[in-house]
């Protein structure tokens, strides 16, 4: 068994009601902060952790706290990012709903060490009963005198909210979210300003992810250091994974980072292999933008070294060979899916989610899933697939925000590992007009009839 | 762009109200423009799931906005319906790590048994079946939103359960 | 603080954007800019088309930057390098961006108002190609009356959010906005509400495509058939200086005076730019300065124009030739049907 940071007292029944929480050791992270620490030494102490956002981006969030501008004098607010809508994500879901008390525990010591006395729970606005769950918490919360004035004597105030959105991915880009708070358009802003100087209502904000958050009691309530211990190299702590697909058990994780991916695949105590007999055929580690692996390049790096659950295993190889740990939504393939559509459906998805401010995003992402379209119904021409590659090419980094990236990269990972597949459905039309076209017959047993092999 | 015009009754209850004036007491005074999001979730629950050109406006005046910015905002957001619906809106979720386990095929089902093509309301304004992007319960798949819950690990038996419970109304859709 | 762009240096103010800084320079390293608008607060960093190579990011920290930068909302730093028309990678970037604000454009430049002095025309002849990869069907929208004096195109749009930013920092009550989102975003009142702000004609001038064009100048006179004129008028509600477009001596148009960035020098009122169009109503200063390569000096040069012959006959029917050839397929006969289609060029 590896160590459980956030999920360790999942399992106490009642662990969702105030009591049973605090009972269990809740807000003790509270009580070391306000009473015997400085904000500074939170924010150091998290630093030394080396925590990194759990959002996808793996920024450092000691080092994000320190960025918050504390000379201007304007109110300081931190925003939880819980617009988790990544395909492929669903871990702080899971965290809210059974453990909600340490979401706000994390909240209240965060927002200790920024200096914010008014802080918000971004929401996604599907998550209504979690919102729900959420409130209550934070009235339980309240009445227990951990939130409001004067937290515990100690002269510091915090007014906690929730806040939900209203369906749009875009959202969980953190300017958007701050836009979406204002009760506007989630469009993203331009950067700079970064909202760590000018955020929510102009004022400086740090908005950091549910998982970040949570992480931030147990390395109050041990030490930074402890935190660093865990895991490996600069990927230290535990990371909660969401894993979906065609695995025997699907569901939510919490591994210490460094586990490999061979045993997080296999072992019982994790997924337990494949949901069936079918052999696997590819995967996503991080959630739907990142690059898709091979079977070929899952367990092993390209040069032949363990894949380990880290950030830096997993990008291993750039993106030629390797892929991202991003969000932590590991989907799993067997040879009964089709890449094609699998790409097509996540292009489908940013065509949907795509603000529509800037041209290469509103205009290549539409592009792209027309296209992708036609080739999974039989109507693809042989130059469609350096179309697609150009396409995508073009729309990454020339994007405001980082959707731009995440819709290109899962195109370009696609017809880089699996070519042959896109010139199938574009050669044997017949064969693939209906969707299920691979369940009989995987693709691994027509491949020869496309002429040039790849990778 | 394409907009048709439904009647809707208006009704602004206290208890709503006063759900309104909670919502809006967590933003700062002058930042009442905030609440946007949460008031309109409230107001279209209110109102048999969908905002009325009328509804947007009584939002404005509510929030003290201009309409254009109310009618932005929810047109920008998949969850806030601009038509009416149906009472029980089946919103399954049609994103890859569903589909890879059956979300088409179930969505497919629900649509024959029902007898509507998705995006379609039922004659008797019963039910309505839209395909969604990533609801967030990829492991958990084939899903659907029903109202403010998640029905999860679904399969035709179980669809065809719920649909039983809609017609005898044992469904909770919001939770007040 | 001095910054470099494509080798020229120029010192500026600190808070000056790349883009500034380059159009003080002015010539070639100007990038093209469809979104952003001096005059309009918060625009700018939408379109792409600006977008810069940062060589060296400051004296102090002489990292470059990884991303290419829009240059409208990137700062100056001193010792800037900015690598604009010179770099290879913007100049495919530019192509890029022209590329997609150009495949769902409806490309109706013959039946358009703003043909002549469109910022997509001229970004395209800059930067576009004169073939399309794309053969999707192009997204639509259903027209929209938005009143008596503007007329919306919709599908022509680009997004700037220029006039949204007119109707919010000119006047006090915005009736239009951006409505939905991603590839359908539109501009619209969503209740087909009349646009009648005093300063609503604003919109037509920082429009920089023809979604935008003047009602009662529609369809009347290509622009480089009318002479442009600054003009002006005492006006209680603007500046009342104008430019008025002039076809023999009938005032056929009036627009705010714009510059060479093709922005305008100072807002004008409708009812300068709609209600008066007789002679009598403005004091004409004289012709207003345009560049020499617009199309609107087409119509100031007395040259010899070499006739073209355009062989259009012959290669429509080489084409034809071509696809007969190619959807013939002699193995499958066609039924009674499709031969009668066939006899009437329906297949």
């Amino acid at each position: 068994m590896s160590q459980k940071i956030l999920l360790d007292k999942i399992n106490v029944p009642g662990i969702k009601t105030y009591d049973v929480y605090r009972a269990n050791g809740g807000y003790a992270s509270v009580e070391k902060a306000l009473k015997t620490l400085t904000p500074d030494e939170v924010v150091e102490e998290v630093k030394t952790s080396g925590l990194r956002g759990r959002g996808g981006a793996g920024f450092p969030a000691g080092m994000k706290w320190s960025f918050i501008d504390k000379k201007s004098g304007k109110p300081r607010h931190l925003v939880c990012n819980a617009d988790e809508s990544e395909p492929g994500t669903f871990k702080d879901r899971y965290l809210m709903e059974f453990i909600p008390h340490l979401l706000i525990e994390g909240m209240i010591t965060s927002s200790y060490a920024l200096g914010a006395n008014l802080s918000y729970i971004y929401i996604r606005g599907e998550y209504m009963w979690v919102y729900k769950i959420l409130e209550r918490a934070i009235n339980e919360a309240k009445a227990a005198g951990f939130l409001g004035k004067n937290i515990l004597g100690s002269g510091f105030d915090l007014e906690l909210y929730v806040h939900c959105g209203a369906g749009a991915y875009i959202c969980g880009e953190e300017t958007a979210l701050i836009e979406s708070l204002e009760g506007k358009r989630g469009n993203p802003r331009i950067k700079p300003p970064f909202p760590a100087i000018s955020g929510l209502w102009s004022n400086p904000t740090v908005v950091n992810n549910v998982e970040t958050i949570a992480a931030v009691p147990w390395i109050i309530n041990n030490s930074g250091a402890d935190y660093a211990k865990i895991g490996i190299g600069r990927s230290t702590g535990t990371k909660l994974i969401s894993a979906s697909g065609h695995v025997k058990n699907p569901g939510v994780y919490e591994i210490e980072l460094g586990l490999s991916v061979y045993e997080f695949m296999n072992s019982d105590e994790y997924l337990g292999g494949m949901s069936s007999d079918r052999p696997l055929k590819a995967f996503v580690p991080g959630g739907s933008s990142v690059p898709v692996l091979p079977a070929n390049l899952i367990y092993k790096t390209a040069n032949g070294e363990d894949r380990l659950m880290t950030y830096e295993s997993l990008s291993d190889g750039g993106f030629a060979t390797g892929s991202m740990l991003g969000s932590g939504g590991f989907i799993v393939y067997n040879d009964t899916s089709c890449i094609v559509r699998n790409t097509w459906n996540f292009s489908r998805f940013y065509h949907h989610e795509s603000c529509g401010q800037c041209s290469p995003c509103r205009e290549g992402t539409g592009w792209m899933e027309k296209v992708l379209h036609r080739i999974e119904n039989g109507h693809g021409r042989e130059e469609d697939i350096d179309l697609l590659l150009s396409i995508q090419s073009k729309i990454e980094g020339n994007t405001i925000c980082p959707l731009g990236d995440a819709a290109a990269w899962p195109v370009a990972a696609a017809i880089r590992h699996f070519r042959d597949e896109f010139e199938y459905h574009i050669r044997f039309p017949e064969k693939i007009k209906n969707r299920d076209h691979f369940v009989a017959e995987p693709f691994s047993t027509v491949k020869h009839l496309v002429g040039i092999q790849t990778v | 762009m394409e907009r048709t015009f439904h009647p809707q009754e208006i009704n602004i209850t206290e208890s709503l109200m006063n759900r309104i004036n909670e919502l809006i007491s967590h933003y700062p005074e002058d930042k009442r423009k905030s609440a946007l999001l949460p008031v309109l979730h409230e107001v279209q629950d209110a109102h048999d799931n969908w905002l009325s050109l009328e509804l947007m406006n009584k939002v404005a005046e509510i929030i003290q906005i201009k309409p254009i910015e109310v009618y932005e905002v929810v047109s920008f957001y998949t969850m806030y319906n601009q038509k009416p619906v149906g009472k029980y809106m089946f919103e399954f979720c049609t994103t890859s790590p569903c589909c890879l386990n059956g979300a088409e095929d179930l969505m497919d089902y629900t649509c024959e048994k029902l007898g509507v093509e998705p995006g379609e309301t039922t004659a008797d304004g019963n039910f309505t079946v839209v395909g969604v992007q990533c609801l967030g319960a990829c492991g958990y798949a084939p899903m659907m939103q029903l109202g403010d819950f998640y029905k999860e690990h679904l399969n035709k038996e179980k669809i065809d359960l719920l649909i039983a419970d809609c017609k005898n109304d044992k469904i909770i859709l919001h939770d007040k | 603080m001095k910054v470099t762009i494509d080798g020229q240096s120029i010192e500026v103010e600190p808070g000056t954007t790349i883009l500034q800084a380059a159009r003080m320079i002015g010539g070639e390293v100007v990038p093209p800019a469809m979104c952003y608008y001096s005059k309009l607060k918060g625009s700018g960093g939408k379109c792409r088309c600006c977008l810069v190579e940062v060589a060296k990011g400051s004296e102090a920290d002489p990292r470059p930057m990884p991303k290419l930068m829009a240059s409208c909302v990137t700062g100056c730093m001193d010792g800037m390098e900015v690598n604009s028309k010179s770099s290879e990678r913007v100049q495919e970037a530019r192509k890029s961006v022209t590329e997609f604000l150009l495949i769902n454009h409806p490309l109706d430049c013959p039946v358009c108002d703003q043909a002549g002095e469109c910022d997509l025309q001229n970004l395209s002849f800059e930067h576009g190609k004169s073939q399309s990869r794309f053969i999707e069907e192009k997204r639509t929208f259903e027209p929209e009356n938005i009143g008596e004096n503007i007329q919306l195109h919709m599908n022509r749009c680009i997004l700037c959010y220029r006039c949204v930013m007119v109707a919010d920092q000119l006047t006090d009550d915005r009736v239009h906005g951006v409505m939905d989102r991603g590839d359908h975003s539109n501009i619209s009142t969503c209740i087909s509400k009349a646009i009648d702000n005093e300063f609503s004609g604003n919109m037509i001038d920082v429009c920089p495509v023809g979604a935008l064009t003047d009602k009662t100048f529609r369809f009347k006179s290509r622009v480089w058939f009318n002479k442009p004129y600054n003009a002006h008028r005492d006006c209680d509600k603007c500046c009342g200086k104008t430019t008025v477009w002039m076809f023999g001596d009938e005032i056929q148009r009036v627009t705010g005076r714009k510059d060479e960035f093709h922005e305008v020098e100072e807002f004008i009122c409708n009812g300068c730019r709609f209600d008066h169009k007789e002679v009598s109503d403005w004091i004409i200063e004289g012709p207003r300065e345009f560049e020499k390569d617009s199309v609107i000096n087409q119509n100031n040069y007395t040259r010899k124009l070499e006739t073209v012959e355009i062989a259009t006959e012959d290669q429509i029917l080489l084409g034809r030739e071509q696809d007969r050839k190619k959807i013939s397929m002699p193995a499958i006969p066609l039924d009674k049907n499709e031969e009668e289609d066939f006899k009437h060029g329906n297949i």
